[in-house]
């Protein structure tokens, strides 16, 4: 570890730090209905989308028509963008003549653009024409990404009322987030991307000749387009297979670095719109110490144990001082791969800069426990504050009493309707991610798919599962996921842990939006304190992760100790 | 009148053996499905006996390794049945004396045709009329609707002085078991045998009725979400353990399920809710739900009776203020011969202050009439040789002497203001048409009471002064006393309304009454306490009773609940806390065969896998019965912020529970190595 490296990584949070607060005002006026700055614009077309789809925006809905609604528009997003898989090689701008995508892979990868997960079964510059990435993946990270954060929203104001049944009207909060936050930003820093060197056209691919005189072609399309939006909806799917290890898709440092920016910001700012909505400032940055702590302590981990290296290796004659490089890029480096690493997976953006199956056993052993504990650090935009909202209301719950006083979270009483739609949706991650990796373990056509023997084989089912069921997206590599196994098995998961989750959270936010809402005293449970953080860490850790205690001993923990012995398998 | 509460000590043979009986008679799985988390336990402890019994037959060499595993599976489910069991057993012995007395009454029933007939007490149905004479026990809860007695309530309240029964008014209410000392009532029953409050209570503490509270629900739901996450997740560990051909035995799994699922809190979770009654009847106060006991924790607003709670019951008279051209000593003379016919405590404390402060003797009276106090003329007086001596409520004494109240001296006015406005109540004396001076009536407020409210605000509980007084009073009486807010002349009406519009902004409201007027606030209130010595109405509207009729038993009935719920949070932050050492015990045990590198997560170095296994099990069943002293006790109650009872808690709950095990599993370690039990 270096100075310089900790030097860019403090850099980069204070610079999200400085964006949180404006950007989350933003947005709490955007959700409210408030005129903002850039209503001028942008409130006449959104009249005009009302008025097109017959939407009464004045018209709230109960949880579960909120619900209904958000399920509807998934599924026709999820509709559509099969469709235009199966049928690409019909459909325009498809330069390269690309076949239509097989019925397992066009499900998986529908399936993983509408939940927000962005697992990529595929290799996008041989798979994909210029039609489907645009007018079908680039349009779902929009739609996901809106949808989340509308989910959010309309949890949040069911603690911010009092005695209400309904919680917004989902066709306006999604409209609100689509055009508000993440178009403008999207086009801004597309922009910029272009300007950093990112391909942006309809060509088809290039072909060049070598030095040697080899033919190589190189792959081109609409890639800072889909970069933009990528990284602000946490989506994380790239146009590349190498994702942002691709010099088109991230070339620079400085492009590295406005990409980790990007995930981090809304997510971040979104839960201090929570805290302004919810009228505690402070409760909001309660709960961004926790997810900062956590997310830190992941990247200083990663970070220590790339800079470590592989004793193995150094036996071997590899200079120590070098660390681990392996399935990194030279240009990023130990420190930026490794803030990339855990902030991706940290977040649910799933776009990946190095290899993750590359990194030591520690090193690879974070980003998944990240994504096991439920991606809130900060996570996915609008699921991670949902998320973190439910460990809240778990934390409450269980040390609530103490104070001598049945749960309360924010004057909302946590009673018997509350803590079974929690726990149905706590239940959702180890049902899906221990499930189908000790199923997948078990039968020896999935495990024909592993890339790499031992204790990591078992630890890219798990990851693959693992990210599959958070939503995250990223993948540890060596497993040859395209098969019909894999594809359907991941999707289930990635439907699980998308909707799964989602409903539940949905249903405490219709029972808690009809409660009275308390006014607090010093006999209240303090949410809002170092005391809670610690609390909210402590759960986190304990009912969030060590569920996967023994699967992760079995895989990244066991290969670390096995490193550190000098044993190879 | 309250007794000190004492508890039943916990190692008294009479409760623990037969609870060492009750608890094995718990086992049956109808009764334990109840309790998600034991009866899973107890499920795996069956199929972990199966395999052991397979064992002594295939692998013998196993089995005394399996053996082990099951019996301590056995005693995890034993113990959480016996901690039901003595909580139970307390209960029972507390209830039990309330119960002798009930059995076997003869009831003498009152029958259409105007006959007495003898039948057997639990016989009886609402409406009967029974004939209860001198020195028979009242064979049911009922209203005295003809004659007075004088009643010996001791069986119900420990209080052995007796208390009039009589038909009418606020003191018709009469309880069955309790003794008639003097006189013939007749009493209408009007609580059925079996559901009559004392009933009620041992049902709620016997646990047949028992029914889970609203907060015990939602526990209960968190423990079995857990129980289902554990369980998946021990049922996976056998895939991936088979992924690098690991084959694990199915009773090293089932001993990693027992000790991970929250064992810990659901063997005294209901433990703690029987406890949490049993420690309310020891403070004479009978909660007809355990729902009312939870809802007492988490009370906001305390409205309190001025009298009596903050103030003793009744007003004190400390100063004569006599008008130019009239003597101290004239005034209190007048006085104390005006009260002469005033039996009111206020009355006597009055010719107490003029003996006793003024030297004054008690006149022999030859009055030629006597005008004792009346509610409705709110006066008192004696006419004598012509003088007529009146002393009372101001505006009465000035009707009297036929004074407009502004025609009055300004001395007098300024007397009686500066009397009310210090807290205190003025008193006329007037001798015909002349008004003599003021007595100054002074509430005296209970010494320590103002530090309690103190520590009552700490916690974040509003007190509210009830009373009849006007404002000015009750302000000078509030600050003196340190409530938060008052409510001054208050009619019944005015406490519901005030309780309703606390309600609306979301705060749970406490308060005790005993009149039938207060009986629709009672029922408001989500906490309502009704004293004993109230009217049927007011006890019914009422989900607690005190016994002791002692408006400051408020006050420990909201620490119950608090400390009720405290145990329970603590408890399960402690159960959850522990499993992070359970997994750094078997994990490394698990799975150190087919990947020695693992020993390195071994960290308590435990002498070997089977050893670990089974301190763990061992540990986790030995700490409910550990624990089983704390459940029944309550965790130590301390009135204070949220913020410093939840830093202490969770450093000793929450903090203890993640250190203990790893220190207590390593101690059971070395003592299973040096037994050489595996």
């Amino acid at each position: 570890m270096t100075i310089i490296g900790w030097l860019q990584i403090s850099l980069l949070f204070l610079a999200v730090l400085v964006v949180i607060k404006p950007l989350g005002l933003y947005m709490a006026g955007v959700f409210a209905g408030e005129r903002t700055l850039l209503s001028p614009l942008l409130a006449p077309i959104e009249r005009g989308f009302y008025r097109l789809a017959g939407v009464d925006r004045t018209r709230e809905q109960g949880w579960l028509g909120y619900t209904l609604a958000m399920l509807a528009l998934s599924l026709a997003g999820f509709i559509l963008l099969y469709g235009i898989l199966r049928l690409q090689a019909y459909l325009p701008l498809n330069p390269q003549g690309f076949a239509n995508v097989s019925a397992d892979l066009a499900f998986n990868t529908a399936v993983s653009f509408v939940t927000n997960t962005n697992w990529q079964n595929y290799a996008g510059e041989t798979t994909m024409s210029h039609f489907s990435q645009m007018a079908g993946l680039t349009v779902q990270n929009f739609l996901s990404a809106a949808t989340g954060m509308a989910m959010a929203v309309a949890l949040t104001r069911a603690f911010a009322r009092s005695q209400v049944s309904v919680i917004g009207n989902f066709w306006v909060d999604f409209t609100r987030a689509t055009l508000y936050v993440l178009l403008p930003i999207s086009l801004l820093m597309a922009v910029v991307f272009v300007a950093m060197g990112l391909p942006q056209t309809l060509d088809a691919s290039a072909t060049a000749t070598t030095l040697e005189g080899a033919q190589q072609t190189i792959a081109l399309g609409p890639v800072a387009s889909q970069e933009a939006i990528k990284q602000l909806g946490t989506n994380g799917g790239g146009f590349f297979n190498a994702n942002a290890a691709h010099p088109f898709e991230n070339p620079t440092a400085f492009s590295n670095y406005l990409n980790i920016f990007a995930m981090l910001s809304i997510s971040s700012a979104l839960v201090y719109t929570f805290g302004q909505m919810v009228g505690s400032r402070r409760q909001g940055w309660t709960l961004l110490a926790t997810m900062a702590i956590l997310l830190i302590a992941g990247v200083g981990l990663v970070y220590w144990a790339e800079t470590q290296g592989n004793p193995i290796l150094g036996a071997l004659g590899l200079d120590p001082a070098q660390g681990n490089m392996e399935g990194k890029e030279v240009r990023f480096g130990q420190a930026m791969t490794a803030l990339y690493a855990a902030v991706t997976t940290g977040l649910s953006d799933g776009g990946v800069n190095g290899m993750h199956g590359s990194l030591t056993g520690l090193g690879g052993l974070v980003p998944m426990f990240l994504i096991q504990l439920g991606e809130v650090l900060p996570g996915g935009v609008g699921s991670g504050l949902y998320g973190m909202i439910v460990f809240a209301i778990l934390s409450v719950f269980v040390a609530g009493l103490m104070v001598g006083r049945t749960p309360e979270f924010l004057g909302k009483k946590i009673e018997g309707r509350e803590m079974k739609f929690v726990m149905l949706a706590v239940l959702i991650l180890p049902l899906a991610i221990l499930g189908f990796t000790a199923a997948s373990a078990m039968l020896p056509f999935a495990v024909a798919s592993v890339g790499t023997g031992g204790p990591h084989g078992l630890s890219e089912i798990l990851y693959a599962f693992t990210s599959a069921a958070g939503n995250n997206g990223s993948a540890f590599g060596g497993l040859s996921g395209n098969t019909p196994w894999f594809n359907t098995t991941l999707g289930i998961a990635m439907l699980l842990g998308r909707f799964a989750y989602v409903v539940p959270v949905m249903a405490i936010a219709g029972s808690l939006a009809g409660k009275v809402k308390l006014p607090t005293s010093g006999g209240t449970f303090p949410t809002d304190t170092p005391l809670f953080v610690g609390l909210l860490i402590g759960i986190i850790l304990i009912l969030g992760g060590l569920q996967f205690f023994p699967a992760l001993a079995l895989g990244p923990i066991v290969e670390h100790f096995a490193m550190l012995a000098g044993q190879t398998f | 009148m309250s007794h000190k509460p004492v508890a039943p000590s916990l190692v008294d043979p009479a409760i623990l053996i037969p609870a060492a009986r009750d608890a094995v008679l718990k086992l049956d799985p109808r009764k334990l499905v109840r309790n998600p988390v034991i009866f899973v336990t107890e499920a795996v402890a069956v199929v972990v006996t199966v395999l052991f019994l397979r064992d002594l037959w295939t692998r013998p060499a196993e089995a005394g390794f399996s053996s082990q595993i099951a019996a301590w599976l056995w005693f995890t489910v034993i113990f959480a049945t016996f901690a039901e069991a003595v909580a139970e057993g307390r209960g029972r012995a507390q209830a039990e004396s309330l119960k002798r007395t009930k059995s076997d009454l003869t009831a003498r029933r009152l029958a259409a045709n105007g006959e007495i007939e003898p039948i057997p007490a639990t016989t009886l149905r609402i409406g009967d009329i029974v004939i209860v004479e001198a020195g028979e026990l009242i064979p049911g809860d009922g209203e005295v609707i003809e004659g007075a007695a004088s009643v010996n309530e001791s069986a119900i309240t420990g209080e052995s002085a007796p208390v009039i029964r009589e038909s009418g008014g606020d003191r018709s209410a009469v309880t069955g078991g309790t003794q008639v000392l003097s006189d013939v009532i007749k009493v209408k029953i009007t609580v059925a045998p079996g559901s009559s409050f004392v009933d009620r209570m041992i049902g709620l503490i016997e646990g047949a009725q028992r029914q889970k509270t609203p907060n015990e629900i939602a526990l209960s739901i968190l423990l079995s979400g857990l129980t289902l996450i554990f369980l998946f997740v021990v049922v996976t560990i056998w895939g991936l353990a088979g992924y690098s051909g690991t084959v694990l035995s199915v009773t090293v799994l089932a001993a990693l399920l027992v000790t991970l699922i929250p064992t810990t809190i659901g063997g005294l979770l209901s433990a703690i809710g029987i406890a949490g009654m049993d420690r309310l009847v020891r403070f004479n106060v009978i909660a007809t739900s355990g729902r009312a006991v939870e809802a007492a924790g988490d009370v906001d607003t305390l409205l309190l009776d001025k009298t009596g709670t903050i103030t003793f019951g009744n007003r004190m008279a400390t100063d004569f203020v006599a008008i130019s051209g009239v003597t101290p000593g004239e005034v209190a003379e007048a006085a104390l011969l005006a009260s002469l016919a005033d039996e009111t405590p206020e009355g006597r404390s009055i010719a107490a202050l003029a003996t006793g402060e003024y030297g004054l003797k008690t006149p022999a009276l030859e009055a030629d009439a006597v005008v004792p106090f009346a509610a409705e003329t709110r006066l008192s007086g004696v006419d004598l040789a012509g003088r007529r001596l009146r002393k009372g409520a101001v505006d009465a004494v000035l009707k009297f002497a036929g004074i407009a109240h502004s025609d009055a001296p300004a001395e007098f006015h300024q007397a009686v203001e500066r009397i009310a406005r210090t807290g205190g109540t003025p008193l006329a004396v007037a001798d015909g048409s002349r008004v003599l001076g003021v007595i100054h009536l002074k509430d005296v407020v209970k010494p320590g009471i103002k530090e309690r409210f103190a520590a009552l605000r700490a916690m974040g509980i509003r007190t509210v002064m009830v009373t009849g007084d006007n404002p000015v009073t009750a302000a000078a009486i509030a600050s003196e006393a340190g409530v938060d807010d008052f409510l001054a002349q208050a009619t019944p009406e005015d406490k519901l309304a005030f309780i309703r519009r606390e309600q609306q902004g979301g705060r749970l409201i406490a308060m005790c009454g005993d009149g039938t007027n207060d009986a629709p606030a009672l029922a408001q209130a989500d906490v309502g306490v009704a004293m004993q010595t109230g009217t049927q109405a007011a006890r019914e509207a009422a989900n607690m009773v005190d016994l002791d009729s002692s408006p400051t038993k408020l006050i420990e009935i909201v620490e119950i609940g608090k400390q009720l719920l405290m145990t329970r949070g603590s408890l399960t932050t402690f159960s959850i806390a522990n499993d992070v050492a359970k997994y750094f015990a078997i994990i490394p045990a698990l799975f150190v065969a087919t990947y020695p590198a693992l020993d390195a997560l071994n960290i308590m170095g435990l002498s070997s896998p089977q050893s670990a296994i089974l301190s763990a099990v061992i540990f986790n069943a030995l700490i409910i019965v550990a624990l089983i002293p704390l459940a029944l006790k309550g965790v130590p109650y301390r009135a204070a912020a949220a913020t410093s009872l939840l830093r202490r808690n969770l450093l000793i709950y929450g903090l203890g529970g993640l250190v203990l095990p790893f220190a207590g599993i390593k101690a059971i370690d070395m003592a299973v190595a040096a037994l050489n039990l595996v």
